[in-house]
């Protein structure tokens, strides 16, 4: 092998866009701050994309992350058919919503298996659990491998889909080119009620969120690529009206913008979807969370990976029912004829919902660009409970404080989730 | 003898692009029983990428302390990328994908990683100048490194 024995330092591998920095202020026992700061793509983005046509959004947005680049995608061409006045035909939209159940597979399967079991089995990381819970993992990976299927089917490739265009698809498949993923998600259909139950069986410390709810909602299912706004107050809201109700502002240590749900703290993702939606479920994915004892609603951040669990049985569960009455529509998209005008987009990516609102001229050039990605939308969220856990455990080292610092964070499966050790923690004593 | 070349990275990231760069390269050389598979870091898809290789040769790009854009590194892996610590959000990062894959008994028979020390990880597409001028020398060595491997391991394939 390599006669080479070079020792290196290395201070990241290249894809450096998690990165996550945490700091607390303890006075006399009380913890006076925690200050979460998290390293915020989306605002480049919303830079750069001003003056671009508005048939780019979709393809240069999902560069954003990589394993939600579905949401960017359907969330931007949800904005700007809005601001174009297109309407979809539902087997396009249906498609759509067939995507993105991919999506929600893989980037659940990920979590689940890879970056937040761990946390309950004792283990470092997935690497060690691998060790001791071999076909476990490998569960895990076929999973991801079916959401993957779904991805590369749809959308070209399984990371940042090259097929997805404003008013549709550039090529649609045909009924006997969906067959194979079929057969693929029967399987994973398997291995997700498997998850559910091997989940269930971790123990979850006591712990419970206080604050609002924000999810979509849809009358007639679980809502994923579109739906009403919906609080657990009681409000609710379409996209357009988003920017009343949801502002974003700047803090002193952080480059991400914090938002506030008519003036308060909130939670988006898994906890809020399933906390307002639970009764949109399959019916398959419904008893997979009575059998795994969650009731209708679920607001203990540690369950968050029940939940996940059970949201990737109803996206395999859906993504089989949506290619069952697939017929290949006669045009794979609606052509959008730009004009002058604003469009708002949401759709619920794994981590929660994301926002895209654009300002188009009347030769559709791009005015203004704003995204606001769950991550950013609970960081307030995040905060509020890192003092809480904080405070409840100073007498912990900084060490161990920085560990369950990080395992609470992962409740959340921001985007900074994944590093083994990802967490700069400061703790200043006074 | 199967031989991978997985190039790791982001082609939109600049040098973090140098990965794919160099599997573009050598897939325009058609060098025969050699795969080449562009991931962009995704765990599940490099466990797949080396399935059945008796060599698989990862490129990626690194961020060295001190720096020394366009350096190259060459090693076993995973003891090429030492203490590395994946900082990305969502992937878990070459080390950790070769740690899992022994783990599982999916290892490959041989690894080789070459890591090419980056200057600019800026969003956009086009690699820096520094990383530019490393990549003939990669694309040479890794060319190489397949080449001598197929003819070592030809007599027990017969």
């Amino acid at each position: 092998m390599a006669s080479e024995t070079t020792r290196l330092t290395l201070a990241a591998l290249a894809r450096v866009e998690g990165e996550g920095r945490l700091a607390f202020t303890v006075r006399d026992g009380q913890v006076e701050a925690a200050e979460l700061n998290i390293y915020e793509p989306p605002r480049f983005f919303e830079s750069f994309l001003r003056g671009r046509d508005f048939r780019e959004p979709p393809d240069i947005t999902s560069r954003i992350c990589g394993i939600c680049p579905v949401a960017y995608q359907v969330s931007a061409c949800n904005a700007l058919e809005d601001a174009c006045g297109v309407d979809l035909e539902q087997p396009i939209r249906d498609l759509r919503r067939l995507l993105y159940c991919g999506e929600w597979i893989a980037s659940h399967a990920l979590h689940i298996y890879f970056l937040h079991a761990p946390d309950f089995l004792g283990v470092a990381d997935a690497v060690e659990l691998a060790r001791i819970a071999r076909p476990d993992i490998e569960r895990g990976l076929a999973l991801k491998r079916a959401g993957n299927a779904v991805l590369e089917q749809l959308g070209g490739r399984a990371v940042h889909p090259v097929n997805v265009r404003l008013g549709g698809f550039y090529r649609t498949p045909t009924v006997s080119e969906l067959r194979p993923l079929a057969e693929q998600l029967r399987r994973a259909l398997d291995d997700a009620l498997a998850t559910v139950r091997w989940v269930a069986g971790f123990e979850f410390p006591d712990a419970e969120i206080d604050c609002d709810l924000l999810a979509l909602v849809q009358p007639d299912r679980y809502a994923i690529e579109g739906g009403r706004l919906s609080t657990a107050s009681g409000t609710t809201f379409t996209a357009s009206e988003f920017d009343d109700h949801v502002k974003e502002h700047q803090v002193r240590h952080s480059t991400a913008l914090h938002a506030r749900l008519d003036g308060r703290a909130y939670l988006a993702g898994p906890l809020a979807r399933y906390s307002l939606g639970s009764a949109s479920l399959s019916e398959t994915a419904r008893q997979a969370a009575t059998d795994a004892g969650l009731g209708s609603r679920c607001a203990n951040p540690f369950r968050s990976i029940v939940v996940r669990a059970v949201e990737t049985v109803y996206a395999v569960d859906e993504a089989l029912r949506l290619i069952g009455q697939y017929e290949r529509p006669e045009h794979p998209y609606v052509e959008a004829e730009p004009r002058s005008a604003v469009g708002g987009g949401v759709s619920e990516a794994p981590r929660g919902v994301l926002y895209h609102r654009y300002e188009l001229d009347t030769d559709g050039r791009i005015l203004s660009a704003t995204i606001i990605p769950p991550t950013s939308q609970n960081q307030a969220a995040i905060e509020d409970d890192l003092r809480s856990t904080l405070g409840a455990n100073l007498e912990l080292t900084d060490t161990e404080l920085t560990g369950l610092c990080e395992r609470t964070i992962r409740n959340y499966d921001p985007c900074i989730s994944c590093a083994t050790h990802f967490l700069d923690l400061t703790i200043d004593r006074r | 003898m199967t031989g991978v070349l997985v190039g790791v990275g982001n082609e939109y990231r600049r040098d973090d692009g140098v990965g794919p760069a160099v599997a573009r390269a050598i897939r325009r050389l058609h060098l025969p029983g050699v795969r080449v598979a562009i991931v962009e870091g995704d765990v599940s898809a490099l466990l797949d990428t080396w399935e059945d290789a008796d060599l698989v040769v990862i490129v990626d790009a690194v961020v060295c302390r001190p720096p020394q854009p366009g350096r190259i590194h060459r090693g076993a892996a995973p003891s090429t990328l030492g203490s590395a610590q994946p900082t990305s959000s969502h992937g878990l990062g070459i080390t950790a994908a070769l740690a899992l894959a022994a783990a599982l008994g999916r290892e490959p028979r041989r690894a080789v990683v070459y890591a090419v020390e980056a200057d600019d990880l800026g969003y956009g597409i086009g690699l820096s100048p520094a990383v530019s001028a490393a990549l003939p020398v990669v694309i040479a060595s890794v060319a190489a490194e397949i080449r001598v491997s197929a003819k070592t391991r030809r007599p027990d394939s017969h």
